[in-house]
Formats: structure tokens, sequence, C-alpha cells
């Protein structure tokens, strides 16, 4: 008897947890920090946090087909900005969470502008800009700085920020148009130089957030607490930006 | 650069893949279908190891050897001055690894298949053995040749990992269309997605149709 009343009283509160849990869909550049998010949110509130991450146009696509996501923190401000019109989102819940620096990064060159000019420089990776946010950013600061007719003879593309990192890590192009955060992870070779690019450069990477399940308040809950102190210090920490 | 070039690139790459591959995996499947050594087996192992790998590990490993530090790469760099990763030659050779079970597999098959008095009697009658395979051999294994180049042909225009982790997306020389219908999903030009899934989707079964046609009129001779 008291077995059985065990039992029932783990069904039942395995089932509370699974309702409260939060289903976030979250842009994999920021799966790390979302990771150390969730953790922190747990703490505070108890609520678990399971995060599925994709690239943005993947996970919109879901979305868009039906995905159980509560939240979605995306790499840009264009999905949301979709999602929000074609009425998907709680209304309002759209808000810069991040905002991406690009850095120029090489372990193979001294000095990371010199290899970017040089016409004979080899392979410089930047990710596409057609698809991923931070190319689009990296293209247009190449282009301000007078600098996209030579590289893009020379330019081979990422199909998301990290294989763009990944091309120049393995050695196999000599500079990568990066974003600033996925140099404080972990892995990442020593650079031999790496250059920020001054925020004025390009249009800044925003990136989104936005609220998908009104009925659930502890997805709520989340996105509010990302405008916390403690939630903008671990952004920050990431390498990101937060809007003031 | 119109939205079919990628197609044609992807044409090319399978063309000159199967080309090399057929002269890769002919002495190969003659050497596996003749051979009772013990190493037969490990050879067979690691030429069907395509198949069962993802190909994150191909490309993971073509990306290391082919890069300018790599084994490969390096080689190539002293001999032609480039690079072999993000380039057309260095998406040749990692499909000819991705395809090489589909060329050697249908080979030795066939190899397999041929009465061996016919080669035996080649012999006897003075032949020499480059003589009997080319004069015998190979006309009663044509069956296989037909297979394997179709094989090859098709299953590298289907290729898509590998060639996203060493090809880089650079238009008209690694771009191929499985590529290219990725980027359409990802910018949501489903148009484009749907004309070239389509014309793939047609190629791949009056391909695979011709085959098996084919195959079906041959073994009712």
């Amino acid at each position: 008897m008291r077995v059985r009343a065990i039992l029932v009283a783990l069904l039942l509160a395995g089932d509370a947890a699974a309702e409260e849990a939060v289903l976030v869909a979250v842009a994999s550049n920021f799966a790390h920090t979302a990771t150390q998010l969730a953790a922190r949110f747990e703490e505070q509130t108890g609520t678990a946090v399971r995060l599925s991450s994709g690239s943005t146009g993947k996970l919109y696509a879901q979305i868009v087909n039906g995905a159980p996501y509560d939240v979605f923190l995306a790499a840009d401000a264009a999905r949301p900005a979709i999602l929000e019109h074609s009425g998907r989102v709680v209304p309002g819940s759209r808000r810069t969470y991040a905002i991406g620096r690009l850095v120029i990064y090489s372990i193979r060159a001294d000095d990371c502008l010199a290899a970017l000019r040089d016409p004979h420089g080899g392979h410089i990776a930047i990710a596409n800009p057609v698809t991923a946010p931070y190319g689009a950013a990296a293209r247009q600061y190449l282009e301000r700085a007078g600098l996209w007719d030579g590289v893009s003879a020379r330019a081979v593309y990422g199909e998301n920020i990290a294989q763009t990192l990944q091309f120049a890590s393995t050695g196999n192009a000599v500079v990568a148009l990066v974003a600033r955060s996925q140099l404080h992870t972990r892995f990442v070779p020593e650079s031999r130089c790496s250059l920020e690019i001054p925020a004025a450069m390009h249009d800044p990477v925003e990136q989104q957030v936005v609220l998908l399940d009104a009925d659930n308040p502890p997805a709520g809950a989340f996105v509010e607490f990302l405008r916390s102190a403690t939630a903008r210090r671990i952004i920050e920490q990431a390498g990101y930006e937060v809007a003031r | 650069m119109n939205v079919y070039s990628p197609l044609w690139l992807s044409a090319q790459l399978a063309f000159v893949t199967t080309l090399i591959l057929l002269g890769i995996a002919t002495p190969i499947a003659w050497w596996l279908s003749q051979s009772a050594s013990r190493l037969k087996a490990v050879a067979q192992a690691v030429v069907a190891l395509p198949i069962v790998l993802p190909p994150t590990v191909l490309g993971f490993y073509l990306l290391i050897l082919l890069g300018p530090d790599g084994a490969i790469g390096s080689w190539w760099v002293r001999f032609t001055g480039d690079a072999l990763t993000f380039s057309f030659a260095g998406l040749v050779i990692a499909s000819c690894v991705y395809s090489l079970p589909f060329a050697v597999q249908p080979l030795q098959n066939a190899f397999e298949g041929l009465p061996r008095a016919y080669l035996e009697r080649a012999w006897t009658l003075g032949a020499s053995r480059w003589d009997a395979f080319f004069s015998v051999a190979v006309p009663l294994s044509l069956r296989g040749f037909v297979s394997a180049a179709v094989l090859s042909f098709a299953h590298t225009l289907g290729e898509f990992g590998v060639v996203l982790m060493v090809g880089g997306n650079i238009p008209g020389e690694t771009r191929v269309v499985s590529i290219a219908i990725y980027d359409h999903v990802e910018t949501l030009d489903y148009a484009a997605a749907h004309r070239l899934s389509l014309i793939l989707i047609g190629f791949a079964f009056v391909v695979l149709l011709a085959m098996f046609a084919i195959n079906q009129r041959w073994s009712r001779r």
C-alpha cells in the first residue's frame, strides 16, 4: 500500500515537473551561454529548462511547422520579427537579449589586417552572408572598409559562424571573421592575431528572443529572467553586449 | 551564376569522380575477387567503411588531411601552390573516398561471378594475364561496370555532409547542388529549393530505373 502511494506520488511529481519545464529553442552560437542561464534560472526558481539548439533558420522552420517550443532565442532579429508579424508569438515579447561583436581571428597570421589585405594571402573564412547574421555583418564591414572586392575572390563561406571559426582554427583559412563570443569558449586554439572590429563598421548583430507560449507562466518568467542583472552579467561575460 | 549552375557543377564532380573511381576500383575489386588471402576480409572492411561512417567522420579527417598542413594537403601545396580544401580537386578526392564502396562492390560481385573455366581456357591458349583480363573478364563483367559507374555517379551527386565540411560553399567551385538546396531552404527560398530538388528526384529515379531495367533484361538472358 505504501509502495503504491510512493509510486503515485512519484508519477504525479514527474508529471508536474514535465508540465512546468520550459522548452527553449536556442541558436547554436548562444547554446553554451543559454546552458549557464538555464542553470541559474533553475537554481532560482526550481523550474527545469530544456534546451534544443540548432541554426536560427532550422529552428524557425520547426516553429512554423508546429514544434512545441515555449521560447525562441534566435541569432538574429529577422526571424523573430517574421514570427511576430505572423501572430505566432506572445505580443510584446520580442526583445534584444544580446548584441554580437565581430572579431578577426587567425592562428597563421601575425597581423590580421595585413592578412585580409594581402591578395595572395590564402582563404578568408566568413559565415555565409545570405544565411548567417554574422556573415552579413562581416560583409558589411568588409564593404565599408573597402576590402570586399579583394576578399570576395578568396572567401570561403561557413554554413554558420561555428564552422567559419573551424575553417580558421584548423588552419585551412588564413583568417576568419567570427563572433567575439566564440573566442570565449573552450577548445579554441590560441590566436596569433585577433582584432575587434569597431561596432560602427556594421549594423549591430541583434539577437532577439520571443515568447511562443502564453499559457506556460514559467516560460514568461524565463524571458523576464533574461533582463535581470544576473542574466545580463552572464551574457556579457560570454562576449556579447546587452542593450542598455 | 544562375540557379542551375550548382547542378552543372555537381554533374562535373560526379563525372570526374566516376572516371577516377573506375580506374581505382577495378584492380581493387579484381584482387578481392581472386584473393584467398587472410587480408581479404580486412581490405573488404576498409573499402566498405564509407558506407557505415557518418559523413562528419570523413569530412573531419579530410579537412585535416587535405588542409595546408595535412599529409595530403601539404604535398599538394608543394606541387601546385594551392591548398586542396575549398577546391574542386579537393572535392574530387573527398568524393572518391566517399563513393569508393559503390564502385568496388558491384565490380567485385561481377568478377566473382565469372566462370573460372573461361579465364583458365584463355590462359592455356597462351593469353597473358592482362590479355585474358581485358578480352575475357571485362566484356563478361560489363554489367558490373555499368552498375559501378551508375552508382558512383548517383552517390556522388547526392553527397552533402562531406562537401559541407571541406567545400567552403564557393560558387562555381564547391557549391554543389545539395549545398545550394540547403542554402535555399535556410533562406526560405522554397521555390528555388523545389526546382533543384525535383530535378534531382527525377534524375535519380530515371537513373535507378534504367539500371534495374537493364539488370532485369541481362539476367533474363
